[in-house]
């Protein structure tokens, strides 16, 4: 049964004088500082801090942690985000000693070990992309596109060129455009052609010489690899401008197609999606960047370098053309540290094989969604595909939002709902590598079973969880910031 | 303001012209059909009294839960009123979008955009197409 009594906010559990350690009372007299804070300075009085015995705080936070579903628990398809299965060797290896607990302002010297696989973190990343040049700096997947837009405008500037627009493609993630515009470009959306890629026409018709970069995601985000690739890179580079891949959907490609022979100027990877690495929790997450030589010298300082002669690691701070720092000391070296373990745990042809299986784990589950859900982009994709249950809300009331609420009740976390945006009552399902046959079996059946069911029992779906539908317009509108106590 | 009576915009905003003080003003708001749309609205960024559009410039955007989504300026003036209250009174836009729900009021420079607009039957059209 759940415990509903230890999940309350610690606040309404607080009793007065509780505690986890009862210490014996002072044998010091305590005094007074000599100089007190000025009386504006000073707190009214100590912080209302909750007060509890151990036990109770464990038992809170134990109890909380088992209302959430995660990818540890429960098949978790959410398209887009690649919500792999992290391996717990990783989490050993990141945690080690000589990795977990130095500091970063210690002297190059006395973090060699570090520095080497930050080091060579950075050839793999350079390999797998086609990119020689990368920065391990941003600290997210959208602060990757912040800093490699930001390299554009450098490199722009150093040419006496002003180029002011960014051009996204109009199925891109809500990140390109709103990176482009942190940026200081002004944005353009090319449209999808009716098959779901890259309209050439128009991305043409927007190239002229006041665009700078075209961003594009290849697998796109209804998953399918534009074969025009080539030809859509070739047209940007004609038009002086670079082309920028969104790598979220690495995961479909590894060792299979580099974005560098593509064509693509600068990328960014999500380690957390493609190399495994904890998600969600706000972070702390990493997007390094990999870019072409030209664009190396602006890349952010410091980079890390390798003295060959004296195998020695270094922070490269002297890069007088660099846009600066974009984050603090080496990233977050703890997802990258996983990325370098994924990496190397699987090695060249392991990495091969984790886009296969994620390929084809996706193409046998659209081969049964297919006959459920209508898949309006074809037969085959990529590691991910976009459903629509646009004919299942028309003729049964059901739509993407109700399927998503109504699955949880099968114990499967719900795909990805209304995005992209340019397929109506979207549902984008991405199943991962490591999923098995039975468990890809099982969710198409529960898929199935939901869409025959009344509207009335899906609509007020969940059932089971311990929040049903919360009120998102309120909480949009509305929301409640902080906890205040009834009494008061 | 009856939805027979107005033109729209391929992009869902709904254009109003009327005359007033010998100049054109147009009344700008978006469409039932787009609201349904969007789903549930939380949140609109509206643009002040006094600055200039062109037609097809964005000048604002309206959030739901779903997505955000731009507004764009069917028509090329300057901005003479704003319905500033609706923001706060998304509702208004569900309940009566071609009236209440009005967003902006535009003395229009010129004809620019007019001819790109469509009548209701074509409007209707587009959106049985689409939806």
């Amino acid at each position: 049964m759940r415990n509903t009594q230890s999940t309350r906010l610690l606040f309404e559990l607080s009793q007065p004088g509780r505690r986890a350690a009862l210490l014996p009372p002072l044998d010091e007299q305590i005094t007074a500082a000599a100089e007190p804070l000025p009386e504006t300075q000073a707190a009214d009085g100590p912080p209302p801090l909750p007060e509890l015995a151990e036990g109770d705080v464990i038992r809170h936070f134990t109890n909380l942690s088992t209302l959430n579903m995660s990818v540890d628990t429960h098949f978790y398809p959410l398209g887009s985000c690649t919500m792999k299965y992290n391996p717990k060797r990783n989490e050993r290896l990141a945690a080690l000693p000589g990795l977990a607990d130095v500091h970063p302002l210690q002297d190059d010297d006395s973090v060699q070990g570090l520095l080497r696989l930050l080091y060579e973190l950075q050839q793999m990343l350079a390999e797998i992309s086609g990119l020689p040049a990368v920065s391990l700096q941003p600290a997210a997947g959208a602060h990757g596109e912040l800093t490699a837009l930001m390299v554009a405008h450098a490199y722009y500037a150093q040419r006496g060129e002003d180029r002011r627009v960014v051009l996204t493609a109009d199925s891109a993630h809500g990140t390109n455009p709103a990176s482009a515009a942190m940026a200081g470009f002004e944005t353009r959306a090319v449209k999808s052609s009716p098959e779901g890629l890259i309209d050439v026409e128009d991305l043409r018709s927007k190239l002229d010489d006041q665009v700078a970069v075209f961003m594009l995601t290849n697998p796109n985000t209804l998953g399918l690899f534009d074969h025009q690739i080539c030809e859509i890179t070739q047209a940007v580079h004609d038009a002086g401008a670079l082309v920028y891949l969104d790598g979220a959907n690495m995961n479909a490609i590894m060792g299979l197609s580099r974005p560098g022979d593509f064509g693509a100027d600068m990328m960014h990877y999500n380690p957390h999606k493609t190399f495994s690495g904890p998600h969600g929790g706000g972070g702390p997450g990493a997007g390094p960047i990999c870019v072409r030589d030209f664009l190396e010298p602006f890349l952010p300082a410091p980079t890390i370098a390798r003295d060959a002669d004296q195998d020695h690691y270094r922070l490269e701070y002297d890069r007088p053309e660099s846009i600066g720092r974009v984050r603090t000391f080496f990233g977050n070296t703890g997802v990258l540290l996983r990325a370098y373990f994924y990496i190397r745990s699987y090695g060249g042809d392991g990495l091969r094989q984790v886009s296969e299986d994620a390929v084809l784990g996706a193409n046998y589950l659209l081969s049964k969604v297919k006959h459920i859900l209508d898949v309006p982009h074809g037969d085959r994709c990529m590691h991910e595909f976009v459903a629509s249950a646009s004919k299942l809300k028309k003729e049964q009331g059901i739509s993407a939002m109700d399927l998503a609420k109504r699955i949880l009740d099968y114990g499967f976390h719900a795909p990805t709902v209304y995005f992209p945006l340019v397929v109506d009552e979207a549902v984008m399902i991405e199943p991962t590598e490591t999923e098995s046959k039975e468990t890809l079996d099982a969710f198409a059946e529960a898929l199935f079973r939901v869409t025959g069911e009344s509207g009335d029992l899906v609509h007020e779906a969940p059932h089971s969880t311990p929040i049903s539908r919360p009120n998102d317009v309120a909480a949009a509108r509305k929301p409640i910031m902080k906890w205040t106590p009834k009494d008061s | 303001m009856k939805p027979e009576d107005l033109r729209y915009a391929e992009s869902h905003e709904w254009v109003h012209v009327s005359e007033q003080d010998g100049q054109q003003v147009a009344t700008v708001g978006i469409s039932a059909f787009a609201i349904e749309q969007l789903n549930d609205l939380v949140y609109m960024d509206l643009p002040e009294a006094g600055r200039t559009l062109k037609a097809g410039e964005e000048f604002g955007e309206v959030e739901s839960v779903k997505a955000v989504s731009p507004l764009y300026s069917p028509v090329s003036g300057e901005i003479v009123e704003v319905n500033s209250q609706l923001p706060d009174n998304l509702e208004w836009l569900n309940e009566d979008p071609y009236q209440k729900g009005w967003i902006l009021k535009v003395r229009m420079s010129g004809d620019e955009g007019l001819d790109q607009l469509l009548d209701h039957a074509a409007y209707q059209k587009q959106c049985a197409e689409s939806g």
